[in-house]
């Protein structure tokens, strides 16, 4: 499976020779957890793991709740109080989704920003991060649709402001926007699907998932120094790396258990903390609520949404020279979905010979300010629509866009990367004092 | 249709982007030290009880709590009638409609709380978690995280939150002046050029319900109007999120047990990589 060089499983027992040549599935399971690892993997590679861990969390509890929810819109409120009163350990199990779809997004934005950091996204790591963009829209896509089945207020509105958002595609916007809806308006047909597609959306990303573990694992871990793992023998990856079982299991599970210690204590003592108290009045056509936000976790794209309104002169000369096709609402939604498209594109953008940013002295800060910038935006995101809000939406959000768009390409140009280490090695050594030898055998 | 669907769509993004500026103001939220507050903070039994007797007594006129099952007044951490006193307290407050008599006949435990709509009141289950007492600053949920989120807190100041009307109220206006109600009516005579609310709060449908003494306790617990509406809010707090209690002690186990796990996948990883740190004779 890997492209590192490393022992491969080799049946021993009569048994074990009979399923190996029918289907080598133990063989694919040993290859897979024994996988050699840089070993000098900082604590910022744990999120993986708790992303795996949430994705099988969020199934499972899923899977719970669906089996007493009721996707109507004259009962699915109801059912949804039903659970947290009578279905046994109901008030867990539905705190336990809400929140664990928070900490899902909390551990993706991490996993992205590491991936930023260290270059994880440049050769010949694309295709992870390309299939990790699509599970990231994945994921967006079944938070949204999850947020709307409890069909309170917030969950009525926001799927009619976001379904909105495709009734701005020039022409063919009102199309796309009944076929989504399953009618004119947010109605018992749009519930229904949503909850089919809330329901089917995990098991495709569960897909996604593999392919993103089986991308990695062919072309090997990205690791702080951005240094390749020598290929040369084996002998040579394994001054690199280790396996990953036991070492980096272990290392992963510590860190599960302190997140997880983290999350049930918010489960436990401020489960609506993340939530909006409008979420508890049911949904009503009739009555707008005063404020219309979205979960914490959309809050930066929105921000970007908003920031394009009809005063700005990029708006205003799209809408010109488009003749008026492309307006402030559709430029909103374009700059949304670009947002993420240009994080996709990120491989091809970054002109650097140079993986991580520890050896990038100017790109470093470029970087520490885009996370800033994100912070930023989910605040802005969660503000009114005024000044000065919409003045810092607006650098906030040109900054997105300039980040990915002229930093990057511009840096590999202009910057003078820092010596790096020759090896994984030697960076592990000089952390870990001239005492470190060779793994014990 | 379609147009009125985008209409709508803008129209809630507009509300959504400048509404807090356009909304009225409510009064100051004062901070109540509940009895059920904190990690390890419990429902207090005996307010439960009193809270179910200013909601039977006042509130159940016009509002309903359709969501709450009457057995649960039985529940641990709940108000804990006995079996024998939830029997009574159905069949003596309330009628159900029931379809296969075709007729009213009392409440029996399994049933819910009726809903109440004929005076257009808003269903009060939920009541305590669907309002926000605490806010910001600047939109960053930091007093909520110390305060809590305060529907509670909220309900009790809307109770004691009635007052005269200001001198600019038009003579027609309609409902009561509450300082603390943020989203109902509001005269154009009380606001200033800009269009600034000069008074906090707004008009309110629903007439003072609670003055005080409106009860009477058989604990002998005071009934002024702000010990009635403490009583009140803690009972629908536990009417919105009655399994409050069996969730902190999850939660506590769930922390507790993890935390031990935490330990030991320390040490264990520790163990582990000791001899590739530092080489083997440390180990």
């Amino acid at each position: 499976m890997s492209g590192i060089p490393h022992d491969h499983y080799e049946p021993k027992t009569g048994g074990e020779k009979w399923l190996h040549k029918r289907l080598p599935v133990v063989g694919l399971l040993y290859d897979t957890i024994m996988i050699p690892t840089p070993k000098n993997l900082n604590w910022w590679w744990i999120w993986g793991i708790v992303l795996a861990y949430c994705l099988v969390h969020m199934i499972v509890t899923g899977i719970i709740l669906a089996m007493h929810y009721t996707p109507h819109v004259d009962h699915a409120f109801a059912s949804v109080e039903h659970i947290t009163r009578n279905v046994n350990g109901g008030f867990m199990l539905r705190y336990l989704h809400a929140n664990g779809a928070a900490l899902f997004f909390f551990a993706v934005y991490i996993h992205i920003f590491r991936g930023l950091y260290y270059g994880s996204y440049k050769a010949p790591r694309e295709i992870t991060w390309i299939v990790g963009m699509l599970i990231f829209l994945m994921m967006m896509g079944a938070g949204f649709m999850g947020y709307v089945l409890p069909w309170g207020q917030m969950s009525f509105w926001g799927a009619t402001v976001i379904t909105g958002l495709f009734g701005a595609i020039p022409f063919i916007g009102e199309a796309i926007q009944t076929w989504l809806l399953g009618g004119p308006a947010v109605d018992n047909a749009t519930l229904n699907r949503f909850f089919s597609l809330h329901y089917l959306l995990p098991f495709v990303i569960a897909a996604l998932v593999v392919v993103h573990i089986w991308a990695f694992h062919t072309t090997g871990n990205n690791n702080p120094t951005g240094v390749d793992v020598r290929t040369d023998s084996k002998e040579s990856v394994k001054k690199d790396t280790l396996p990953f079982w036991p070492y980096f299991v272990i290392k992963d599970l510590f860190a599960l258990a302190v997140v997880l210690a983290i999350f049930f204590a918010v489960v436990g003592f401020m489960p609506n903390y993340l939530g909006h108290p409008d979420n508890y009045i049911e949904a009503n056509p009739l009555v707008t609520p005063a404020h219309i936000v979205p979960e914490w976790f959309f809050l930066p794209f929105y921000a970007i949404l908003r920031a394009f309104t009809s005063e700005v002169w990029v708006v205003q000369f799209a809408s010109f020279i488009t003749g008026g096709i492309i307006d402030a609402k559709f430029f909103g939604v374009i700059a949304m979905f670009a947002a993420i498209a240009v994080m996709a594109l990120a491989p091809w953008l970054d002109t650097s010979s140079v993986r991580s940013a520890r050896f990038r002295p100017m790109l470093k800060w470029w970087f520490w300010l885009l996370v800033i910038d994100f912070v930023v935006l989910m605040w802005l995101g969660a503000m009114p629509a005024e000044e000065p809000y919409a003045t810092f939406s607006l650098i906030a959000s040109a900054y997105w866009f300039g980040y990915f768009l002229v930093i990057l390409p511009l840096m590999g140009v202009i910057e003078k990367p820092l010596p790096q280490p020759a090896t994984i090695e030697e960076d592990f050594n000089s952390k870990y004092g001239k005492s470190a030898g060779t793994p014990a055998e | 249709m379609f147009k009125k669907l985008t209409l709508s769509a803008l129209t809630a993004l507009a509300i959504g982007t400048t509404g807090a500026m356009a909304a009225g103001t409510g009064g100051h939220i004062e901070n109540i030290d509940f009895s059920f507050d904190g990690a390890f903070g419990a429902y207090d039994q005996a307010q439960l009880q009193r809270g179910l007797q200013v909601y039977t007594e006042v509130c159940a006129s016009c509002h309903g709590l359709q969501y709450v099952p009457l057995r649960t007044l039985g529940d641990a951490g709940g108000p804990q009638f006995s079996e024998a006193e939830v029997r009574a307290y159905a069949e003596q407050n309330f009628e159900i409609f029931d379809e296969a008599l075709d007729d009213f006949r009392p409440a029996i435990p399994a049933d819910n709380f009726p809903a109440n709509t004929s005076a257009g009141a808003p269903d009060l289950t939920l009541m305590a978690k669907a309002r926000a007492g605490f806010h910001g600053p600047y939109g960053l949920g930091i007093n909520q995280f110390f305060k809590g989120i305060g529907g509670p807190e909220y309900i009790v100041a809307l109770l004691n939150g009635y007052a005269d009307a200001p001198d600019c109220t038009p003579d027609d206006m309609e409902g009561a002046y509450n300082t603390v109600f943020a989203s109902g009516g509001y005269p154009e005579s009380c606001k200033d050029e800009a269009g600034h609310h000069l008074y906090p709060g707004s008009w309110i449908a629903m007439g003072q319900p609670l003055y005080g003494e409106d009860v009477e306790y058989a604990d002998g617990h005071p009934t002024t109007l702000h010990h009635e509406a403490e009583d009140v809010a803690a009972f629908l707090m536990w009417a919105a999120e009655p399994k409050m209690m069996a969730r902190k002690q999850a939660g506590f186990t769930a922390v507790l047990f993890l935390t031990v796990l935490s330990v030991l996948l320390y040490l264990t990883n520790k163990r582990i990589w000791k001899p590739v740190k530092y080489g083997r004779k440390d180990s």
